[in-house]
């Protein structure tokens, strides 16, 4: 009976790793890729059904310490199913369009949310190491899915080179903190007490794989390559699930193994959310195409989300997560409806000049495109702008009121790229005279969902926001 | 006598391994490899981890070395020049012989300024099968199994990247 219960406690982990083995054998004898897409659906909804279990359920550790499970950790997991699930919904309608409709795609991306959940409910170095390999071999299989074109194909050339030199540098890391503390778990890293040269190099190697996979300013370079490149769900996928997982690791890395040395590294984390933000959101401010727009604003956000890091509170984390929850309804979101647009004329429809007059073609779609980029903006009514306040408020509680100061600017300056797409829906004419198909229902309604969540959680915070400062009221 | 062999067997495996980088026939470098390899697991015997010391032979030196040897020979690298440098068989004894005494050397030295690397005797259970079993099926079960979908995954994802183009159109 224990073991089952263990088991229960990583039941999100054991679901899904199962549904991936589960959807690349049911490929072999249904021959129709339909069937493993309403599978990993089902998998996915059971898996979050689970992981919501586990978030109100207690906390502690399983697996002979190796899993942490309830509170962040569990949360972390919710976020992934939640990218994942919207992905999985969008991506079917994509996928069609572009002939790429093959079962396999299913089953990596839940391998690969297999290797994220790892990575968030990781309390050993092990755990963490696999999960993240998990994670992005898959990915990289998945970035070059369109074979026919060249920008795929670079992307998941580069997106593998870069990554698996990133990923050197994390276990370099991961053997350097071995070396210096004497174990892997988190817990136990954080009880030893040589902080020597070793140590240190140990932890600037983690920082550096930690950077990478979240495309902060200088590890930037992959991302809006990749990001184009990739097939656009897929890129929703990437730029929602995979971050999170890696920010919510990050936290616990931060909180559970390194807390005593939080005034030194708190420094380098204050540098890097600075250039993260003010290159991520310069940069975004020239790009024409909307792929690599959303790609440097999903630096940026990096960016803010690394504000709260380095202020390191509780409150902080707390704000964290839910910007990361925010960050997760509102780019799946937005890179759906590109994928919608982008359907249309060859799926070569990303330049953000051929969204001319669009807005009034299919009015819904609009709308939801309003919505989701009025959130990244961080305008009242949505998620988004919650999320980039308690953000702000905790690193200012801090005492980082500089950081905030920069961070309040560059997110001044994300207003004209954002809005500079919403020009183009609404405010030029359209001289093709295109005409737009209709998306399927499952489609509309998995983006009306989004869309009423983010508006719902920006009316609304007060219930997530209670909740998630309520697992950092104890300390542990 | 095992301190000399600690010896013998480093020495074998940093020549192995500059002989390695230095050699311009890459058969002639993949061979060095395996000498390099197998001295590693002379050093792994020597720390009584038995079983790593089998696997380093049977899977570095066996599978991955015919691995690469295989993709050498494939792709036909430097056609221009000889794959293989003539073996003479007085090179080879001239090689052992040297690193014997290079090792017998360092091994003198080191005993003459007492720097002889003592062997922890909590080694003696830490390398065996039935040590390495408890540890990996009973503590480590978890990163063991998701060791096991993570190689599914990257099969999955190279089969997919390596099938026939436009396979998955009939079925959309």
């Amino acid at each position: 009976m224990e073991s089952v219960n263990e088991l229960l406690t990583i039941s999100p982990i054991v679901i899904i790793g199962f549904a991936g083995l589960f959807v690349m054998m049911l490929d072999a004898f249904t021959g129709n890729a339909r069937w493993s897409f309403y599978a990993s659906l089902f998998f996915c909804l059971a898996a979050l059904a689970g992981a919501v279990q586990n978030v109100l359920g207690p906390t502690g550790t399983s697996f002979y310490s190796l899993v942490y499970y309830g509170g962040t950790a569990s949360f972390g997991a919710v976020l992934v199913l939640t990218g994942t699930l919207f992905s999985l919904c969008l991506s079917k309608d994509y996928l069609e369009q572009t002939g790429n409709h093959i079962a396999e795609v299913y089953s990596l991306v839940l391998f690969a949310a297999f290797g994220m959940l790892l990575l968030v409910q990781a309390n050993h170095m092990i755990v963490l190491f696999l999960g993240i390999e998990s994670m992005s071999i898959a990915l990289y299989a998945l970035a070059g899915l369109l074979r026919d074109q060249k920008k795929s194909v670079e992307a998941a050339l580069k997106y593998f080179l870069l990554g698996a030199f990133s990923t050197g540098f994390l276990l370099y890391g991961i053997a350097l903190l071995y070396g210096s503390t004497g174990s892997l778990a988190l817990p136990e890293i954080a009880e030893a007490s040589d902080k020597g040269v070793m140590y240190w190099a140990g932890v600037g190697l983690l920082f550096t794989g930690f950077f990478f996979k979240v495309s902060a300013v200088p590890f930037h370079m992959w991302t809006p390559d990749v990001y184009q490149g990739s097939p656009t769900t897929v890129t929703a996928f990437m730029a929602t699930a995979s971050k999170s997982a890696a920010f919510v690791a990050f936290i616990l890395v931060l909180s559970r193994a390194l807390p005593d040395t939080s005034q030194q590294w708190q420094e380098v984390l204050w540098i890097f959310a600075v250039f993260t933000m003010v290159i991520g959101n310069l940069l975004a401010l020239v790009q024409e195409n909307i792929k690599r727009m959303l790609a440097y604003s999903s630096i940026a956000h990096a960016g803010y989300i690394m504000v709260g890091l380095a202020a390191t509170s509780g409150a902080a984390y707390s704000a964290v997560l839910y910007y990361l929850f925010a960050y997760t309804l509102m780019n799946v979101g937005a890179f759906g409806v590109v994928a919608y647009y982008e359907c249309h004329k060859n799926c070569d429809f990303t330049e953000i000049k051929n969204y001319a007059g669009l807005g009034f073609k299919k009015p819904i779609m609009g709308i939801l495109m309003s919505v989701f980029l009025f959130s990244m903006v961080g305008i009242p009514p949505f998620a988004g702008f919650i999320g980039k306040y308690r953000v702000f408020a905790a690193a200012i509680d801090e005492g980082l009121i500089s950081l905030v100061i920069i961070g309040v600017l560059a997110s001044a300056i994300s207003v004209y790229y954002y809005l500079s797409v919403l020009v183009y829906l609404y405010m030029k004419e359209d001289e093709t005279g295109m005409v737009m198909k209709r998306p399927s229902t499952l489609y509309s309604l998995a983006l009306i969902i989004l869309a009423l969540l983010t508006i719902y959680f920006g009316v609304h915070p007060g219930l997530l926001t209670d909740f998630l400062g309520s697992f950092y009221s104890v300390t542990w | 006598m095992e301190t000399f062999f600690f010896f013998f067997f480093a020495t074998l495996s940093i020549a192995a391994a500059i002989a390695m980088i230095t050699s311009r026939d890459t058969v002639n470098s993949a061979l060095f490899l395996v000498v390099n390899l197998v001295a590693v697991a002379g050093i792994f015997l020597l720390l009584k981890a038995q079983f790593l010391a089998v696997v380093q032979v049977l899977v570095y030196a066996g599978a991955i070395m015919v691995l690469f040897l295989f993709v050498i020979m494939l792709l036909n690298l430097n056609s221009e020049e000889r794959f293989f440098s003539e073996f003479r068989i007085k090179y080879g004894i001239a090689f052992i012989l040297s690193v014997l005494m290079l090792s017998l050397l360092v091994y003198a030295v080191a005993d003459a300024t007492n720097t002889l690397p003592v062997l922890s005797p909590d080694s003696a259970h830490i390398g065996t099968v039935e040590a390495l079993g408890d540890t990996l099926f009973v503590t480590y079960i978890l990163p063991v199994l998701s060791t096991a979908i993570l190689l599914t995954a990257a099969v999955v994802g190279a089969l997919m990247l390596a099938q026939r183009k436009n396979s998955g159109k009939k079925e959309s």
